[in-house]
């Protein structure tokens, strides 16, 4: 495979990174959510092992099938299986406004492009371009945590920011150190647990997962 | 004088009228195979145009002339746009003198006198499918200029032959900002052409329509003549998807042998795109007319990534 064609390759699943990224802002449905985040954890490591691939980096493809283990099959089935226990698959979210968010969504992508630019002026990776993607990612997810209300879909969120993180660390430098990656996977999987347990703490004492509820201090009125 | 581009350009022109009205019923007979009705033929559309010329107008007593006069230039810009966009062959004359932005404004022009015209006798339905098509215009238009700046960025050229032409040398695999335009691209035909879920060409229910809401004042030969050009407007929209996006096979030179293969290229690319736009019309169900802001919102969005991924990613 020559340069021209992999780079070619790694910014299209970067632009798929980021329309799934776009895709989960305005998503109503929890299971299209969960999908979403799955294809682009899939994309994620498809991009991590072509990435491992031209740079001649053999640890990013453990890193690929870590990605691919953890973010595409256990944590949207721990999700799967959270969303089931707490019976909240039908719910639909109300989104607010999804062509303001979209809009500031757009808005981010720029801003992330102009943030990037002294690191493309210097770099020389193949992936130098994917870095502003990887941040605009990082920022949707954010944007996407503030605009929810539902727990699960923040803690999606939340996921999503972690997916940008990791690509950002990966067209930047080629990736972490193998033991800090680990590391990483490692906490993201507790994490998912923890996140877990609280889901049905908050559950069992609001009786619903919107986070609105929570601003209340008194018990019923 | 070479006369060869200007018999092109008739030749386009013929085809256009000759084929939109076959495309037409070539869509609503996968749509009814799909949906396990027996369908009325390939030719079906021919027939009702012919009833429909055979027929006498009639005309509300405060008809202005806006109202004779829109079936005429609503025919026209779409035989206009016939000759612009290479259908068969990129070296026409008129392409040389018209690009994509002005294609955009012929199309424009063609809706605005349909809306004057459906407010024009004074019905409420012709009124009300005035105030929704520019609803959708106003959303669809900036999607489509988008999409189509995201295209010229890509091919540095406005002009649709030169664009076909870039494409089909093949120096452009796989660019994410095409992918994203192509994307942008179906979902605003979806919407300029009235398809489901956007408007159902086939209902006269008064809560739905769109299009057919400003035209239900038309009778004769003046309906004829606008079912005749909204046939000939998705037999554009496909082409025009088919020069920017898939221009394989459109004759670049003076050759009969490859007009000839360009046509049969057109007829198989439009027999495709039929059957992906019943698979999509099959499987949407119409949109509540509130919800079409997401749905255009998202062709803008796609639209504008394609041009951001144009600057970040090539």
């Amino acid at each position: 495979m020559n340069l021209a064609v992999a780079a070619q390759i790694i910014s299209f699943l970067a632009a798929l990174v980021l329309l799934s990224a776009f895709g989960m802002l305005v998503q109503r449905r929890m299971y299209g959510l969960i999908h979403l985040f799955a294809w682009q954890g899939l994309f994620l490591s498809i991009s991590t092992a072509v990435v491992g691939f031209v740079a001649g980096k053999h640890h990013l493809y453990i890193s690929s099938v870590l990605t691919l283990s953890l973010k595409v099959v256990l944590l949207p089935y721990i999700l799967h299986v959270l969303i089931q226990r707490l019976k909240i698959q039908k719910e639909v979210e109300t989104v607010v406004n999804v062509p303001m968010t979209m809009l500031i969504g757009i808005a981010l992508v720029i801003f992330s492009y102009h943030l990037t630019a002294p690191v493309r002026e210097i770099s020389t990776l193949v992936t130098r371009s994917v870095l502003a993607i990887a941040l605009a990612t990082v920022m949707i997810g954010l944007l996407m945590m503030i605009t929810r209300r539902h727990a699960v879909t923040q803690i999606i969120g939340f996921l999503a920011m972690e997916n940008g993180l990791f690509f950002a660390a990966t067209s930047a430098t080629y990736g972490m150190p193998l033991v800090v990656e680990l590391g990483v996977a490692l906490d993201v999987l507790i994490a998912a647990f923890i996140f877990g347990i609280f889901f049905f703490h908050i559950h069992t004492t609001f009786d619903s997962l919107d986070v609105e509820q929570m601003a209340r201090l008194k018990e019923g009125d | 004088m070479n006369l060869y581009p200007f018999v092109m350009e008739i030749l386009q022109v013929l085809i256009l009228l000759a084929i939109g009205p076959v495309f037409v019923g070539w869509v609503r007979v996968l749509k009814c195979w799909a949906q396990g009705r027996s369908s009325a033929g390939l030719l079906q559309p021919y027939r009702d145009l012919r009833k429909l010329f055979s027929k006498d107008v009639v005309l509300a007593e405060n008809a202005s002339w806006i109202f004779r006069f829109t079936p005429y230039l609503v025919f026209g810009t779409a035989v206009l746009a016939g000759g612009i966009i290479p259908i068969l062959s990129t070296d026409l004359p008129l392409a040389a003198t018209a690009d994509v932005i002005v294609l955009v404004a012929l199309f424009a022009i063609a809706r605005f006198f349909t809306a004057l015209a459906g407010m024009d006798i004074g019905t409420a339905f012709g009124g009300m499918g005035a105030s929704r098509e520019m609803t959708v215009a106003s959303l669809a238009e900036p999607a489509m200029l988008m999409a189509i700046f995201t295209m010229s960025l890509a091919s540095r050229s406005t002009s649709l032959s030169y664009m076909a032409q870039l494409v089909m040398s093949g120096q452009s695999v796989l660019r994410p900002s095409i992918v994203f335009a192509l994307l942008a691209f179906i979902l605003i035909t979806l919407a300029e052409t009235g398809r489901i879920p956007v408007d159902n060409p086939a209902t006269h229910l008064e809560l739905t329509m769109i299009h057919e809401a400003m035209i239900l004042e038309y009778s004769g030969r003046h309906l004829a003549l606008i079912e005749w050009a909204s046939m000939m407007k998705l037999f554009l929209f496909t082409a025009l998807g088919i020069a920017v996006f898939a221009p394989w096979g459109i004759a670049s030179s003076a050759d009969l042998v490859a007009v000839a293969a360009a046509l049969l290229f057109m007829l198989l690319k439009l027999g495709v795109a039929g059957v992906v736009l019943v698979l999509i019309e099959t499987g949407l169900a119409k949109m509540r007319l509130f919800r079409l802001t997401e749905f255009l919102g998202s062709a803008f969005l796609l639209a504008t990534l394609g041009m951001l991924s144009y600057f970040i990613l090539e």
